[in-house]
């Protein structure tokens, strides 16, 4: 089975990303940030999506909302194609998505109080009558655990990450979105308040009915919160699977090493060390073949000569790998 | 601790002023670090975690008042003038910010700012010191490292300039090292790299090392000794397997039970420790941990429970009703 159209998981795929590709020209060099990446989001579905740092995660979330627009491949939402509209249809279809940062003070304005911040979507989608305003900020403020009556009059800086974290959410929920890319949302966050956040995130999944792309580096963290795991690696995909089915049995070499470098609480489980040193080639000449056969403890000659299509290894398991590990 | 002590911090704390009154940011920690040894120090943000490392390095902000006694290597750093106290950071005592930048000046070169650090301690002549560098670098996983002594800290990744950052620090060979959150800003796989990294030049180089971390994850594996700090104090601290094998105090049990199990089902809600600790400009009366701990009687909200040793001194834990364990209930 040849796939580089997406593992297909269901007729009711509220996302369709289809060979999406987007580059940024840096001079007159090139970044090749998400390289022909293919998948689905079923409606209600959680879709992890983890990868070190500069792996292209941000960039596929930002295009898949057309916040950036991609260099060719297409995005359906709903059943219509994000990457063909514009203006007014493209302003609508926005409404129905929504994105969280990792960094949840840097992206609330510190000189605009929280009421202003979170109402703000509602002011750009047309919302004239403030007291309908008032009352919404002041419902999903309540629904994110934050007190209306204290925090609308305040300023960022008055927070702490995690309650920014809140705010955040609370503006990207104002709307009543249907799917919500969460870029990172819990990685600046230390071990307690990552908990609080994950948990509201989940809590608010179901009451809102949200379809998610929870984006993160931690596999522990993503496994935690998603239905389906996609692996992300110097812009394509290794590995796409159900969360448990890949963590019990990861069939590409990346993946391994994602589980292998958490850390693990428990003082019998002595680290291993095995982790290769080395970071990722740079995204403007990435490795031919293979993208991470530099890093491969597998890799042989057919990995540099022949790029690997994303196959089914077990049912709904799919890796991009000429050597899998199953 | 067995062995000799290399540090050991004794009734250490630290007052900041500030507008909304007093801040006790450290509040009565003793530890002590054995020569070889590493310590891992656990809590949330605002603990005081990095407030303490400052207090050991005698780098706390002007107005700070610190009290107590930092003994390291025999001498107490609180009566050491500022020189001695510059020529001993960077030369025995070594320090690794989670912000590589902290350490690192964007407008050096790396060569510059390793040559720099290598000659103002040792006595070494220029070709010395850059062969010196670049071994360095070598050591701390940095490809091509000749090339990389002419570069500037931006044009490296992030995990790359915490690198260079460890290797600056190891470069006069300290005898304690404290990192402090090294990796808390990197990747999962860099983080194992960068925790790998230490590990292998502590044990070759029998350097002693002070890991500070809000992961007990990271410390499972990688620590001697575990104190786990909150509100200021430090609340438990036990041999590391000790503490994983038989946690006392309901915080730890706490941070434990709030990391994302690998194990568990997706969609398997996490017990969060519901809260924020204690706004430290207004300490409680009772235990600092009792308007968040599910154990919490009346007692716990009159008196503050002492740090005290539990069956083994080793063990030492500030708690009145601390988990019975299956052993405990066994007895
Ligand atoms: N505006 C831009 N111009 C040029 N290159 C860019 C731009 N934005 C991102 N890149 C590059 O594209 C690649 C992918 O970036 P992206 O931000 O999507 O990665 P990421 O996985 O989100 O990483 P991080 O975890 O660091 O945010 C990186 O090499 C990055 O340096
Ligand atoms: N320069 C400073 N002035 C006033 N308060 C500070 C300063 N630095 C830290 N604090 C406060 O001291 C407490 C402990 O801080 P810190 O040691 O940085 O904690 P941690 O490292 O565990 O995050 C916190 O309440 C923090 O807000
Ligand atoms: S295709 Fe080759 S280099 Fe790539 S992951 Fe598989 S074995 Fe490794
Ligand atoms: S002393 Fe009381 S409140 Fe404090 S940790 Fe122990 S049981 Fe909880
Ligand atoms: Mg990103
Ligand atoms: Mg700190």
């Amino acid at each position: 089975m040849m796939l580089q159209s997406a593992p297909s998981i269901s007729p009711d795929a509220l996302l369709d990303v289809d060979n999406l590709v987007v580059e940024y020209p840096v001079g007159a060099k090139i970044v090749h940030a998400v390289s022909g990446v293919s998948l689905q989001i079923a409606r209600g579905e959680t879709l992890g999506l983890v990868g070190e740092s500069g792996c292209g995660k941000s960039t596929l979330g930002r295009a898949v909302l057309q916040l950036r627009r991609p260099t060719s491949g297409r995005v359906s939402f709903d059943g219509q194609d994000l990457t063909a509209m514009h203006g007014d249809a493209l302003r609508q279809m926005r409404r129905r998505v929504q994105l969280i940062f990792q960094d949840p003070i840097a992206s609330l304005n510190p000189r605009r109080r929280i009421g202003d911040i979170v109402a703000e979507p509602l002011v750009i989608a047309g919302v004239k009558d403030p007291e309908k305003r008032e009352r919404l900020v002041h419902e999903v403020l309540t629904a994110v655990g934050l007190d209306p009556t204290l925090v609308v009059g305040r300023l960022p800086h008055e927070f702490s990450g995690g309650q920014c974290q809140r705010i955040c959410i609370a503006r990207a929920l104002i709307l009543n979105p249907e799917f919500i890319v969460c870029d990172e949302p819990v990685s600046a966050l230390d071990v307690s308040i990552r908990a609080q956040i994950l948990n509201l995130l989940e809590e608010m999944k179901g009451r809102f009915g949200l379809t998610l792309l929870f984006i993160a580096h931690d596999l522990a963290v993503v496994k935690a919160v998603s239905d389906r795991v996609a692996v992300m690696y110097l812009g394509r995909l290794c590995e796409v699977g159900p969360s448990e089915q890949l963590f019990a049995r990861p069939a590409h070499p990346y993946t391994a090493l994602l589980i292998e470098a958490i850390p693990v609480p428990d003082p019998d489980v002595r680290p291993t060390e095995t982790v290769p040193v080395g970071e990722p080639p740079s995204p403007i000449a990435p490795p031919s073949g293979c993208r991470f056969r530099t890093r491969c403890p597998r890799a042989d000659q057919r990995c540099s000569d022949e790029v690997p299509e994303l196959r089914a290894v077990a049912p709904g398991q799919f890796v991009a790998c000429h050597h899998p590990l199953i | 601790m067995t062995g000799n002590t290399l540090l050991s911090v004794e009734d250490v704390v630290v007052d900041l002023p500030t507008p909304r009154g007093n801040l006790r940011a450290v509040d009565h920690v003793d530890l002590t670090v054995g020569a070889g040894q590493t310590l891992g120090v656990v809590g949330e943000s605002g603990c005081g975690k990095t407030m303490l490392s400052r207090a050991i390095l005698q780098l706390v902000p002007k107005k700070a008042k610190l009290s107590g006694r930092v003994m390291f290597d025999g001498q107490d750093l609180l009566q050491l003038s500022p020189e001695k106290l510059r020529k001993l950071r960077g030369r025995s005592l070594a320090v690794v910010f989670q912000d590589p930048m902290t350490s690192l000046n964007p407008v050096l070169t790396i060569g510059t700012q390793l040559i720099e650090t290598l000659q103002e301690h040792l006595e070494l002549n220029d070709a010395t010191a850059t062969r010196r560098s670049i071994e360095l670098l070598a050591a701390v996983g940095i490809p091509a490292p000749e090339q990389r002594l002419a570069q500037y800290p931006h044009q490296l990744s992030g995990g790359m300039r915490q690198r260079v950052a460890i290797a600056i620090a190891l470069s006069c060979e300290p005898k304690l090292l404290i990192a402090d959150e090294p990796t808390t800003a990197l990747d999962v796989t860099i983080q194992a790299q960068i925790l790998d990294l230490l590990a292998r030049e502590q044990r070759r180089r029998h350097m002693a090392m002070i890991l500070i971390t809000h992961d007990l994850g990271v410390v499972a594996g990688r620590t001697d000794e575990v104190a786990v700090m909150y509100a200021g104090r430090v609340v438990e601290r036990a041999p590391t397997p000790a503490l994983f094998k038989k946690m006392r105090m309901p915080y730890t049990e706490a941070l434990l039970a709030a990391l994302p199990k690998l194990d568990a089902a997706p969609h398997t809600p996490l017990p969060a420790i519901s809260g924020r600790p204690p706004d430290p400009t207004r300490p409680l009366q009772g235990c600092s941990f009792s308007p968040r701990c599910r154990y919490a009687m009346s007692r716990c909200q009159r008196e503050k429970p002492a740090l005290e040793a539990a069956e083994t001194s080793a063990h030492q834990f500030a708690c009145f009703h601390p988990i019975e364990t299956h052993a405990d209930a066994n007895v």
